[in-house]
């Protein structure tokens, strides 16, 4: 049950019941759609940004409770940020999920985001807690396609 | 016709514990645990006579078939051929050269539809499927029907996950070429009544194709009394190897058709102006074929036989009534394929709960299911949701499988509350 309730933290499974940002902000000019069609995790991320910063983010859709949760969080951890500090963002998070954050790393700048440290136990789940960071990188780069991690 | 395989003796008791012992991978325990296999829909696990007959065919006869002069070219062509015969009496198929070895079930579809289909199939004319298809037997007819400017003709199912026999009959038309269904559906359980949608096919002169890759391992299947024109399986999901599967054909409508691949084996004579073609079945059968992989599912064939198809059956049944009341017993647990006649699967999704969740916090207790939407993306649209948790059954699983099973659930529900 440990390695369970490693993954499964209360903040995650507290964010997959109640979603943050979980709405089309009223005025977004960016978006994109990440599918992960064999497990079903399937997401849009909106986003206003102005200049270089992301001045409001939501996104929609459904998916496991990591995927969710992961989706739920990335919004409020970029809210504000500029461009590079949410790929940066993105990097230590990608870092921390797949066990290759050094043991003694500095996670100070994801903060709240370590509850996903346990994911890295679980690598068929890196995808889902990485789906909705892929989709807002594409969403980022105005690209079009659809996002999948599988 | 010389009898190769005993008629099954089917009065033996069905001993499941005796059984486990002859499938080395159940005694390996999974994250510390006892392994509860419950993924059998997508491969079953392999009992010590297929991965015997393997070894042995490597060790003792391994040589290229039907062209050697030498001692072992004629074993290994013998032991191959024998595996033709094995398959035939299986499915009671009235001819050994209407069994055709291919890698899977995937394959002999898409020959049909490559071959049958696109000599038959014209502008304007209709493929006739049902909603409860596998991918496999979607996409070759699409592909079909673009090539062809053909349209594409899905029967609806009700709620239960049964096809709407009245919609099927009215959907066949003077424009239907082919009907292709599955036999049992991978992601609902639900057992067709082929052998009616047959007759209704007939009636108006459409042959019929028969996916079995989720029918063969639970019932006994008789191609001559469902009097289908092509029935296909895989011989992986019914205890035997990896890449090696069968279509069934009858001969006159395999006759008649333009061959597959092309190359060697599948030729009577080459010369650069004009190929003759091998007869049935080495017509379609191209390439060096998969020798060990044949030998391998004659062996899972002999196993059953010496099981006995209706001891598996009456077992498995069983097993899967007690796990359905069980499982739906557990508040929050809806059953996707509530359908009167199932098989072998049982789908569900949980409340609040992701199905990849659920499959998760299983595993950790060595209990493996599927997640997802087995390749059955029009099913889960019809249900309305992404995906399902499927346990799927074979002839080792026990009701304490099940339990096991239910006592996952609960805790995915603890870890969720």
């Amino acid at each position: 049950m440990t390695e369970l309730r490693e993954l499964y933290q209360e903040v995650i499974l507290e964010h997959n019941k109640a979603p943050r940002n979980y709405r089309r902000p009223d005025e977004t000019n960016c978006s994109a759609e990440g599918y992960n069609p064999l497990c079903g995790d399937h997401f849009t991320i909106f986003l206003d940004v102005e200049g270089d910063t992301i001045r409001d983010i939501g996104f929609l859709g459904s998916g496991c409770a990591i995927s969710k949760a992961s989706a739920s969080m990335m919004t409020q951890s970029v809210k504000g940020k500029t461009r590079v500090e949410a790929a940066h963002l993105f990097e230590q998070f990608h870092s921390l999920v797949t066990g290759r954050a050094k043991t003694n790393g500095d996670h100070s700048d994801i903060g709240k985001l370590t509850v996903f440290s346990g994911v890295s136990a679980f690598p068929a789940r890196v995808k889902c807690a990485t789906l909705a960071w892929h989709t807002l990188q594409t969403a980022l780069e105005g690209k079009q396609e659809v996002v999948s991690t599988e | 016709m010389t009898t190769l395989l005993q008629k099954p003796q089917e009065t033996h008791e069905f001993d499941v514990d005796r059984v486990r012992h002859d499938f080395p991978i159940l005694s390996r325990p999974i994250n510390g645990k006892k392994l509860v296999y419950l993924d059998n829909a997508a491969t079953s696990q392999k009992p010590e006579a297929v991965i015997g007959a393997i070894t042995r065919y490597y060790e003792q006869q391994n040589a290229n078939i039907h062209r050697g002069v030498h001692y072992l070219s004629a074993q290994a062509t013998d032991a191959h051929e024998a595996a033709r015969q094995a398959v035939q009496q299986f499915l009671n198929a009235a001819d050994v050269q209407e069994i055709i070895f291919l890698r899977g079930a995937t394959e002999a579809i898409n020959l049909v539809a490559h071959t049958y289909g696109r000599t038959h199939v014209g502008e304007g004319d209709e493929v006739l499927i049902t909603a409860m298809e596998h991918h496999s037997n979607i996409v070759p007819w699409q592909i079909l029907c673009e090539e062809k400017r053909a349209h594409l003709k899905v029967a609806p199912i009700n709620d239960h996950g049964e096809v709407r026999l009245e919609d099927f009959a009215n959907l066949l038309g003077p424009r239907t070429k082919i009907v292709a269904v599955t036999h049992v559906s991978n992601a609902l359980g639900t057992v067709n009544p082929i052998r009616h949608m047959i007759e209704l096919a007939h009636a108006v002169n459409v042959p019929v194709l028969v996916d079995g890759a989720q029918a063969v391992p639970h019932l006994s299947v008789d191609v001559r009394a469902l009097d289908c024109d092509f029935y296909a399986f895989s011989g992986h999901k019914v205890y035997g190897p990896t890449g090696i599967g069968v279509l069934y054909g009858k001969a006159a409508l395999l006759e008649a058709m333009p061959p597959y691949q092309t190359g060697g084996e599948m030729i009577s004579s080459v010369t650069f102006e004009k190929t003759t073609y091998n007869k049935l079945p080495f017509k379609f059968e191209a390439g060096t074929p998969d020798i060990a992989g044949a030998i391998g599912l004659h062996a899972a064939l002999e196993y059953l036989n010496d099981l006995g198809m209706n001891n598996v059956a009456a077992h498995e049944h069983d097993l899967l009534d007690y796990a359905t009341e069980a499982v739906a017993a557990i508040p929050g647990v809806r059953l996707i394929g509530t359908a009167l006649e199932r098989a072998g699967v049982l789908s569900f999704v949980l409340e609040g709960v992701h199905p990849h969740d659920i499959g998760t916090i299983l595993d950790q207790d060595g209990i493996a299911v599927r997640t997802g939407h087995h390749c059955a993306q029009p099913v889960m649209d019809r249900f309305g949701i992404p995906a399902t948790a499927r346990a799927s059954f074979a002839l080792y699983n026990t009701r304490d499988d099940v339990d096991t099973l239910v006592q996952g659930i609960r805790k995915v529900k603890e870890v969720f509350a």
